[in-house]
C-alpha cells in the first residue's frame, strides 16, 4: 500500500471537518476524490500532505508513519488549487530553486509538461506578471517535475484553456501506466470519468465509499460518471 | 540556506524594500547635510529610527507573510521541514529590510561620524527591524485572516511606540511618593524601543533627552552594565517573539 489512512479525525474548532475516515491506495490507481464543497475533500488532501494535522488517526505514506516526518513527500508531487509563487522571482528561477531544495539524487527530472506547456520561452517573466492559467501550468509542470511516486493534483483542470487541460490530462494518463498512484479532486465528472480507476467519496467528513470505476457503473447501471453519481446522490438523500 | 538565498533576491527585487530603502536614505542625506552638529544629527536619526524602522519592519513583515501563504504551501508539499521555511522566510525578511537599513541610515552615519554612538544607532535599528518582523510573524501565524494580522501588528507598533510610554509615565506620577526606580528598570526592559532609545542616549550625554525612566536606568546600572545589560534584552526581544511564533507554526493547520 503506497496510502494507508486509518481512523483519521479532524475538527476545526467544534466544526468536524474529517470523521474516522479509513482508506487505503495503491500503485497504479487513478482515484476520484469526489464530494460537494465543504465535504473535507482539501481537509484529506493536506492531511496527507502534512499541512493538516489531524486530531486522532494515523497516515502512512510508503511504510512511513508521517507524524513529526517531512521526508516522506520526497515521494510525492502536489499541484495546489491556486497557485502563487515569489513575485519578483522569474519563472527560471522559480524551477532553479525547487529543483535546489529539493534534492533528486539520482532520480531523472520529467520535464514534458515544461516542454508541452511551452514554459521554457516565458522563463525570464516574473511571476506576478503571469496569468493565472499560466501560473496553473507551472503548478502542474513543478509536481510532475521530480517523477513522484504519487501525485496529488487539487482541480488541476480548473483554470486551463482546453488545449492546456488535453496535455494535461493526457500527461496524467501517461503516469498512471508507470505504476504511480494519483489522487484527483475536480468537480469535473467528465474529467474524471476519463481519467480515474476508482472512486472515493465523501459527504460532511464521512468517507461514503471507495470502489472502482467498474463496481460503481454496475450498480448504478449508469454509463457515465456523472449520472452514476447523481443517482447515488439522490438514492442517499431519499 | 539554498531557500533564504531565493526569497532574500525576490524580496530585494521588490519595490516596497526599495522604496524603504529610499526613505532612509533620504532622512540620513538631509540629517547629515543640513546640520553640522553631530549629536542633533544622531538625535533626529534617532527619533526617526524608534519610529519609522518598527513600523515598516511589522506591516512589511505581516504583508509578506500572508502573500506567501500559498507559496509556502508548495514549499510544504516538498521534502523541507516547517522549521527550515519558517527559518529561512525570517532570515531573509531580516537580511532585506535589515540590509536596507544598515545601507541606508548605518554606513553612511558610520562614515561621516565615526563614533560608539552612530554604531549604537545601527546595532539598535537593526534589532529593532528583527524583533518586529518577529512579532509580525507572531502576529501573522497567530490569525489566519489577513486583515486581522496587519491590525493586531499594528496595534503592537502602536504600544511599544506610543502607549507604553505614556501609562509607564502615568504610574511615574501617581506612584512618584513611592521607591519605584527598580520598577521602572524593569518595565522600560519590557519595551525593546525603550531600550534600543536609552542604550544609544545614554552615550550621547544627553541627559535631558533620556527622561526620567532612562535616568533611573543609567543611574541604576551605569553605562557599561547598562549597554552590555541592553544589548542582552534585545537580543531575548528578537528570540522569544521568534521561537514562539515557530512553535506555533510548527503545529498550525495550514
Amino acid at each position: 500500500m503506497l496510502i494507508r489512512v486509518q481512523e483519521l479525525s479532524k475538527s476545526f474548532r467544534k466544526l468536524e471537518v474529517l470523521k474516522n475516515v479509513s482508506v487505503s491506495f495503491d500503485a497504479n490507481q487513478c482515484v476520484a476524490i469526489i464530494g460537494p464543497n465543504g465535504s473535507g475533500k482539501t481537509t484529506f488532501i493536506k492531511s496527507v500532505l502534512g499541512m493538516v494535522i489531524p486530531d486522532s488517526g494515523e497516515i502512512i505514506v510508503s511504510d512511513k508513519n508521517i507524524k513529526n516526518n517531512f521526508h516522506y513527500r520526497e515521494a510525492i508531487g502536489y499541484m495546489p488549487q491556486i497557485g502563487r509563487y515569489p513575485e519578483n522571482t522569474t519563472m527560471g528561477q522559480l524551477f532553479n530553486m525547487i529543483k535546489d531544495i529539493r534534492k533528486h539524487n539520482g532520480v531523472s527530472l520529467d520535464e514534458e509538461l515544461i516542454e508541452s506547456f511551452h514554459l521554457p520561452s516565458l522563463y525570464n517573466k516574473r511571476m506576478r506578471t503571469l496569468s493565472g492559467g499560466t501560473r496553473q501550468k507551472v503548478s502542474a509542470a513543478l509536481s510532475f517535475l521530480f517523477n513522484p511516486e504519487i501525485l496529488i493534483l487539487d482541480e488541476p483542470t480548473a483554470g486551463l484553456d482546453p488545449l492546456s487541460a488535453e496535455i494535461l490530462k493526457d500527461k496524467i494518463q501517461q503516469e498512471r501506466k508507470k505504476n504511480k498512484l494519483i489522487l484527483i479532486t475536480s468537480h469535473i465528472m467528465n474529467d474524471l470519468d476519463e481519467l480515474s480507476s476508482h472512486v472515493m467519496y465523501m459527504l460532511e467528513g464521512n468517507l461514503m465509499f471507495f470502489k472502482t470505476m467498474e463496481e460503481l457503473k454496475a450498480e448504478t447501471g449508469e454509463e457515465r460518471l456523472g449520472k452514476a453519481m447523481a443517482k447515488l446522490m439522490k438514492q442517499q438523500t431519499n | 540556506m539554498k531557500l533564504v538565498k531565493y526569497i532574500f533576491f525576490d524580496l530585494v527585487r521588490s519595490r516596497f524594500v526599495f522604496f524603504y530603502f529610499l526613505l532612509l536614505l533620504l532622512f540620513t542625506g538631509t540629517f547629515i547635510l543640513l546640520q553640522d552638529d553631530v549629536s542633533k544629527v544622531q538625535l533626529s536619526l534617532l527619533n526617526i529610527i524608534i519610529l519609522v524602522v518598527p513600523l515598516v519592519s511589522v506591516i512589511f513583515a505581516t504583508i509578506h507573510w500572508y502573500n506567501s501563504a500559498e507559496f509556502i504551501e508548495v514549499l510544504l508539499a516538498q521534502p523541507v521541514s516547517r522549521k527550515r521555511i519558517f527559518i529561512s522566510e525570517f532570515v531573509a525578511l531580516s537580511l532585506a529590510v535589515g540590509g536596507a537599513f544598515i545601507l541606508a541610515t548605518g554606513i553612511p552615519l558610520l562614515i561621516f561620524y565615526p563614533d560608539l554612538v552612530s554604531l549604537l544607532l545601527m546595532i539598535g535599528g537593526f534589532f529593532l527591524t528583527i524583533i518586529f518582523i518577529a512579532l509580525a510573524f507572531w502576529s501573522a501565524v497567530f490569525t489566519r485572516d489577513k486583515a486581522k494580522g496587519i491590525g493586531l501588528s499594528l496595534v503592537l507598533w502602536l504600544y511599544f511606540s506610543l502607549i507604553y510610554d505614556g501609562l509607564v509615565l502615568m504610574l511615574m506620577f501617581n506612584f512618584s511618593d513611592y521607591p519605584i526606580d527598580k520598577i521602572v528598570v524593569v518595565l522600560l526592559s519590557l519595551n525593546p524601543v525603550d531600550v534600543s532609545r536609552v542604550m544609544v542616549l545614554m552615550k550621547m550625554e544627553m541627559s535631558a533627552m533620556l527622561g526620567y525612566s532612562g535616568a533611573v536606568f543609567t543611574d541604576f546600572l551605569g553605562s557599561k552594565v547598562g549597554m552590555i545589560y541592553s544589548i542582552g534584552l534585545l537580543i531575548i526581544w528578537s528570540i522569544v517573539p521568534f521561537f514562539w511564533a515557530l512553535r506555533k507554526f510548527s503545529k498550525k493547520d495550514l
